[in-house]
């Protein structure tokens, strides 16, 4: 049985690995690319400081969530509750503002770390299914942040807070510094540290990576977290772009561009590997889509569809590397 | 038993998969109201054999004959309606249906207006249950019962299809014993009622106690047939692990390879190691410098024993000593931290980590020690890489090449890497050599032997008697999760160590039980 399954996999891994796997790792970037340049030819007034400046605003709270949801997936978990963890953070925020914006800030993330330590105690110690644990708290989560917010939506007017969501450093908006160092700290984790290890180990043999004595739970507990922690930071930004708290419509179906962005960008939803420069490309292509659509009055109904198409075409190779 | 027609025959079925001859030439008859023992260890054909049997594989040559037709069954659906019932080891039920739903599963009786009628279903369930003395609430949820009693669901929905046929694959692996005395009162009216049973199982005690005749397997080949009682157990066992008595008589006392002076105090220590119902009061010591083989047939609880020594399984009682110092159980980190190294046996599932480099899997066990503040030292590990690749001649393109694209042979001595660079006291492999090619197999071989020179102490467990006469200075044989014998120096010879696993009994740790006691 053994030799015959490594004949199979050897064999499949050699004809499809050489394109295959270029394409998988690197497509995300062709594809951003080739419709930057359609862009550049067709659509009118596109090569502006301000077009490329709103892109990435609005690309940067999909960037903070994306990362936790890399990480998830990266252990073959998932992450479904960052909007609603965004909502959390963001019922938060003005509730505490009393007290100064740096705890307002602090309880806003603490919120958010709190979620994911619920989600990661599920999976890491109870067992739940990653999907099952972050869906209860895709419903719960909302549910209590309307709660909190009284249902309503509340002005903040801090100036502070909303220099987080509408100020710019060295002419870089706010919200794009805070994904950019989210990238670089995540990228670090994931590259650099034991931890990094232990994540891409378990979502490639989790049996195996207990045997080497690897802390499993600990290392999930941990990924939820984070996860958690970057969606209140995304919760923050989004508040004090918008100037208010709204918690019924923030983060809304966020977690479905994160988890196109992550299989887009080239992490295997079997887990195993996790891409951040990838992921990053991801949310940058989905934004560009729905940009370039709008930007060139199309019904944005068809870029929906035409995400699905690139959803699509990613799953489907990253199919071949399912026989190992 | 007298001679009747054979309600099952196979007829020379031979069965190749790439590069694997599975079936050879495999010929097995079953008479109406036998118990037919089908054995052979692993690899041997049983599975194979049975799944050609029951229409899941076709087979490439050969006929098979059921009540003197001819069939040839596309699909398992299709020798379920001619009278064929497998009970699987595994249990294929659904946890959240009654036990009556599920002894009906897909052949509900209708009552009017086509709908499924529930109290027949129990009625008719409940009488299935009460004629082969099986207890147990038929509208009860079926997870809310006992694996026991869910394993003798599983056979009341076999049998209670009018099978002329019942195939039994190791039914008793999760039973208690006096649900195996259920089991057998089962299969007793069973034979009763004229139905001819295949029972697979590697329980020797079982075997003779309900077998009428036995048909041993070994690479693909019937290697016996015949009556049970005229076969002892020494010679059952000789036929299943391809070792002539005569030769092995002849060979006598072996004594391969380096005899390994066992110096000091134990490094290992383990005591009265339980966890009920696979493993009882196992107790055995490791010496640096010395090889300890853990022999015993599939099943014995061998692996279960490596395991919980090694933290990854969890103990009823008893304790595991490394260097004089407890090592606190539950979890493999433990087990690591105090000097303790496992090769696991499934290299795919439990050993590599496929799509990482060569250099992350070497280096897996050892991250928390090239790490300093949480991060990684890259060149602390690219030196341990480079000195153990060289040293155990791994071959790969490079150390970031994915380990799924290395042989077997090669990705073993991957595995070998990442515990040899941790230094550990203790060395657990569990059949190290199993599936790679003949020349890896004597180069691991020959480090291990090294390794236990150098003062290693090492457990070697490996189904391949040759292997742990050759390597082993002193042998733990265990049956049925209990320690049965220990043979040390000279004792070490396959004859012996058959002996053993036949029937119990050695110099150190005996048991009273002796087995010659055939059924009838």
């Amino acid at each position: 049985m053994t030799p015959m399954n490594r004949a199979a996999s050897v064999s499949e891994s050699l004809d499809r690995s050489a394109v295959a796997s270029w394409v998988r790792g690197r497509g995300v970037y062709v594809a951003f690319v080739a419709l930057l340049i359609f862009n550049l030819i067709i659509t009118p007034n596109f090569a502006s400081v301000a077009t490329f400046s709103n892109l990435l605003i609005q690309v940067s709270p999909i960037v903070l969530v994306s990362l936790g949801v890399a990480l998830a997936i990266g252990t073959e978990g998932i992450d479904l509750s960052v909007g609603s963890v965004m909502a959390l953070a963001s019922a938060f925020l003005p509730l505490y503002l009393g007290y100064g914006w740096p705890v307002a800030l602090f309880v806003a993330l603490l919120v958010g770390a709190v979620a994911g330590l619920v989600n990661g105690s599920l999976v890491a110690f109870v067992g739940v299914q990653p999907i099952i644990a972050t869906l209860a708290m895709l419903v719960g989560g909302r549910g209590l942040a309307q709660i909190f917010a009284s249902g309503q939506l509340l002005i903040v007017s801090d100036p502070a807070v909303l220099a987080l969501g509408q100020g710019r450093l060295f002419g870089i908006p706010a919200p794009v510094i805070v994904a950019v160092v989210a990238v670089l700290v995540v990228g670090f984790l994931v590259n650099r540290t034991t931890f990094g290890r232990y994540v891409v180990a378990i979502g490639g043999n989790r049996s195996a990576s207990y045997l080497s004595g690897h802390p499993v739970r600990r290392t999930l507990l941990l990924v939820y977290i984070i996860s958690g922690l970057l969606a209140a930071l995304a919760g923050i930004v989004a508040t004090a772009r918008l100037g208010a708290s709204d918690p019924s419509n923030i983060g809304i179906l966020i977690e479905l561009s994160a988890i196109t962005a992550v299989v887009v960008g080239g992490t295997p939803l079997s887990g195993g590997r996790v891409r951040i420069l990838g992921t990053v490309m991801g949310a940058l292509l989905i934004q560009l889509i729905s940009t370039t659509f709008i930007a060139n009055d199309l019904p944005f109904t068809w870029a929906q569809v035409f995400t699905a198409a690139i959803i699509l075409v990613a799953v489907y190779l990253q199919k071949g590397r399912g026989a190992a | 038993m007298e001679q009747r027609d054979p309600i099952l025959k196979v007829r020379r079925v031979t069965k190749r998969f790439p590069g694997v001859l599975a079936l050879d030439g495999v010929s097995l008859e079953l008479r109406p109201g036998e118990v037919h023992a089908l054995v052979g260890e692993n690899g041997a054909g049983k599975s194979t054999l049975i799944k050609v049997i029951t229409g899941v594989y076709r087979p490439d040559e050969g006929q098979i004959f059921l009540g003197g037709e001819e069939v040839s069954f596309a699909e398992p659906r299709e020798s379920q309606a001619a009278g064929i019932s497998t009970i699987y080891q595994e249990i294929n039920l659904i946890p959240l249906l009654s036990v009556a739903q599920n002894i009906f599963l897909g052949r509900e009786p209708r009552g009017s207006l086509g709908l499924i009628d529930r109290d027949r279903i129990n009625r008719e369930a409940a009488e299935i249950l009460e004629r082969y003395g099986i207890r147990a609430d038929v509208a009860a949820p079926l997870h809310s019962l006992g694996l026991g009693v869910q394993q003798m669901v599983a056979i009341a929905r076999a049998i209670s299809v009018e099978a002329r046929v019942v195939i039994m694959d190791e039914p008793t692996s999760s039973l208690e014993a006096r649900e195996v005395e259920t089991l057998f009162g089962v299969i007793r009216q069973l034979r009763e009622e004229g139905v001819g049973l295949i029972y697979v199982s590697h329980r020797l005690d079982e075997l003779y106690e309900i077998c009428d005749r036995v048909t041993v397997l070994r690479d693909g080949k019937v290697v016996h047939t015949g009556e049970l009682t005229e076969l002892s157990r020494l010679q059952l066992i000789a036929h299943m692990l391809g070792r002539e008595l005569a030769e092995v008589e002849a060979e006598g006392a072996t004594g391969f390879g380096e005899e390994h002076e066992a110096r000091e105090e134990p490094v290992l220590q383990a005591r009265d190691l339980t966890q009920r119902p696979r493993l009882h009061d196992i107790s055995f010591d490791v010496r640096p410098g010395e090889v300890v083989g853990l022999a015993g047939l599939l099943g014995a609880g061998r692996t279960e024993t490596a395991r919980a020594i090694f933290g990854a399984e969890p103990l009823d009682s008893g304790s595991v000593k490394v260097s004089g110092e407890e090592v606190k159980s539950g979890s493999p980190a433990a087990a690591i931290r105090a000097g303790v190294a496992f090769l696991p046996e499934d290299r795919k599932s439990d050993g590599i980590i496929p799509d990482l480099s060569v250099k992350a899997n070497i280096v897996a066990a050892a991250l928390p020690r090239l790490a300093r503040a949480g991060m990684v030292s890259e060149k602390a590990q690219n030196e341990l890489v480079e000195e153990f690749m060289q040293n155990l001649g791994i071959r790969a393109s490079s150390p970031d090449q994915p380990v799924r694209e290395l042989s077997g042979g090669n990705q073993q001595k991957v595995l070998l890497a990442r515990w040899l660079c941790m230094n550990p006291r203790v060395l657990i492999l569990d059949e190290p050599t199993r599936g790679i090619d003949v020349g890896a197999k004597a180069e691991i071989q020959k480090l291990v032997d090294d390794l236990a020179v150098n003062g290693l102490g090492v457990i070697l467990i490996s189904s391949e008697l040759e292997e742990l006469t050759e390597g082993s200075d002193r042998v733990v044989a265990l049956r049925d999760g209990a320690v049965v014998g220990l043979l040390s120096g000279e004792e070490i010879t396959e004859g012996n160590l058959m002996e053993v696993l036949a029937h119990g009994g050695g110099s150190e740790y005996g048991t009273p039980e002796d087995g010659n006691d055939a059924d009838e």
